[in-house]
């Protein structure tokens, strides 16, 4: 076992004791090493490479046009025509569709977790590191954003919002927001009471200096780490509200989208109906577990 | 005790007030005026007086929020634009009938969560863990929209056993598909969190002081069951009111009358008094869950009290 764990200093940071040579590779070093020799992580990475790639490059795969209807082929079994995963209710290729769907799926599912953890943890940090006044007007506003079930938040602001890829987005971020900012203040807080973050202080380092060189390199991880963990249930969540008929319009393509049209078709052809609820579960899957191996890689406790 | 039963309501009165304030704005971030948002297209000019009267529209904001909140004390929440009754009368029975799903499927994720977390706790092999962790990680990354679909296929389409949405009179065969469905979310964190419990709890050292005076295992798991109760109240509790507010997909896919139900049908008919009225109802359902665990697990764990 190496001997770094996240309350140490970060490697960059601290004066390297002599004696660890093998630890002074550094941090992320430590990582990476235990990331390749977890067997489950690697495999959902593949996955998640193979689906992110194909969402990427879907133009140039060679792919059947999305958007294109022909009544005379509605609902065609696997294997029709050339048509690999069968055809939708409207007679669109639906191998085509899954592939352009990702991106939108992907893209919808992860933006608002990156912009909740630059929000929510900038506030967080702020928060646990000011304490005091600041720290209660900051994480009273959260608490009250935090006492909502968090599909209930989404579909209240996109419900008053309107359907819409922007309002998705949007309601998504602030659904986020509350649980990391939660998370990156009690890191914080934890962080600004250990010694190193005195002694800084006490050589009289500038508090924005401290912030980034002490604090941030050291609560980081963790965020990060629990922001990861958000991606599969953002996901879940911004799919559901497009299932909802409250993110993406038709007819772009999209997995929670193409879930709720097919929904119709359950009876008369119940493979395909479920086939882009599938690709969302898929998708979510690799991302829990890979956000496992790596709270499991960083040695993280959130 | 009284002391901190007090301190934790006052505490849960501005999270309370909070809320109110958002569902309130919720209002305002409808695109256009709020009054075009409330009205319906048709509306004949006594309509747009009147509402504008209900609404204070003319007041300045926070004249607006105590009107409206004042009114939502005493339980008028307006009334729908739809069918033109109140929003508490339409409100009232669906939330009896999410608040039944919702307990079928805390029962059902209670009885598979509790099982398998105290096996896992008891077993402590590798395998164990592994099966409660894939049951939780499945459960927090499946769309359980996409799951109730799966579930007709297999039941009601394939196999016509069930019917595969509605809700019959007294009738439990309807819940049985939404039930699995919505309690697939929390049965892997109850079982995780119910393991990481017992485990704990078999660690310390009145467990190994009971094992050492020669008390029968079956006896001492009475002990242990006792000391991971409150966790169990704990995480049954907050997933109880998750799952309440959190199940319009569920409900959509099901077309269960509940809660979800009834405000999907509210977004498309752009039924605004009945959303903001559903939504604020089970926001204050979700912070009274809360603040009742809260007061439970402290009733039930007096070393909580000390903190």
């Amino acid at each position: 076992m190496s001997t770094i764990t996240t309350t140490t200093p970060a490697p960059g940071a601290a004066a390297a004791p002599v004696a660890f040579r093998r630890a002074s590779k550094g941090f992320w070093h430590t990582v990476g090493r235990r990331l390749a020799r977890d067997p489950i992580t690697m495999i959902c990475a593949v996955i998640l490479l193979l689906i992110v790639l194909a969402a990427l490059f879907a133009p140039w795969l060679g792919l059947d046009d999305p958007f294109k209807q022909s009544m005379a082929r509605r609902l065609k079994p696997f294997g029709y025509q050339g048509h690999w995963l069968g055809t939708d209710e409207l007679g669109r290729d639906m191998l085509s569709r899954l592939v352009f769907g990702a991106r939108m799926s992907l893209f919808t599912g992860f933006v608002p977790v990156a912009l909740a953890t630059l929000i929510g943890g900038s506030l967080g940090v702020v928060a646990g590191y000011a304490g005091g006044r600041v720290n209660m007007i900051i994480m009273r506003c959260i608490d009250v954003f935090y006492a909502f079930p968090s599909v209930l938040l989404a579909v209240a602001i996109s419900g008053f919002l309107g359907s819409g890829q922007v309002n998705g987005l949007v309601s998504l971020t602030l659904v986020f927001v509350p649980p990391i900012a939660r998370i990156s203040e009690s890191v914080t807080t934890r962080v600004r009471n250990e010694d190193f973050v005195e002694a800084a202080r006490a050589t009289g380092a500038p508090t924005l200096s401290i912030l980034f060189t002490h604090v941030l390199s050291n609560v980081l991880g963790p965020i990060l780490v629990y922001a990861s963990s958000l991606i599969s249930v953002s996901i879940v969540i911004a799919s559901g509200l497009s299932f909802l008929g409250l993110g993406v319009t038709p007819p772009n393509a999209e997995w929670g989208l193409m879930l709720s049209t097919l929904r119709q078709a359950i009876y008369v052809a119940p493979l395909t109906a479920i086939l882009p609820g599938a690709m969302i579960f898929i998708t979510s899957m690799c991302f829990s577990l890979m956000s496992d191996g790596l709270r499991n890689a960083m040695d993280v406790k959130v | 005790m009284l002391r901190y039963v007090l301190r934790r309501i006052l505490y849960a009165i501005p999270i309370a007030l909070g809320v109110s304030l958002v569902c309130f704005s919720l209002v305002h971030l409808a695109p256009g005026d709020p009054l075009s948002a409330v009205l319906p297209e048709t509306a004949t000019p006594e309509q747009i007086a009147e509402i504008k009267a209900d609404y204070g529209f003319d007041k300045p904001l926070p004249i607006q929020y105590l009107k409206w909140l004042g009114r939502a004390l005493v339980g008028d929440l307006g009334s729908s634009i739809k069918t033109g009754r109140p929003v508490m009368q339409e409100i009232a029975p669906a939330i009896g009938n999410s608040i039944l799903l919702a307990l079928a499927a805390i029962v059902l994720a209670f009885c598979v969560g509790c099982g398998l977390g105290v096996l896992a706790g008891y077993v402590r092999s590798r395998a164990a863990d592994s099966v409660v962790t894939a049951v939780a990680i499945t459960g927090v990354s499946i769309p359980h929209y996409w799951l109730g679909m799966v579930l007709i296929v297999i039941f009601s389409v394939e196999m016509n056993l069930l019917p595969a949405s509605g809700m019959g009179a007294p009738d439990w065969q309807h819940m049985i598909l939404p039930a699995i469905t919505l309690a697939s979310i929390p049965m892997g964190i109850i079982a995780r969190s119910i393991r990481a419990s017992v485990i704990e709890t078999r660690k310390q050292e009145f467990v190994q002081t009971l094992y050492a005076k020669g008390l029968p295992a079956r006896k001492v798991f009475r002990h242990v069951a006792k000391n991971v109760a409150p966790t169990v109240m704990a995480v049954m509790g907050l997933q109880f009111a998750q799952m309440l507010g959190g199940s319009i997909l569920v409900e959509t896919v099901f077309a269960w009358p509940g809660t979800g139900f009834l405000m999907n049908s509210a977004i498309f008919t752009r039924d605004l008094p009945i959303l903001q009225g559903t939504i604020l109802v089970l926001a204050m359902l979700f912070v009274a869950m809360n603040l009742a665990v809260d007061i439970l697990q402290m009733m039930m764990d007096p070393r909580i009290k000390r903190n």
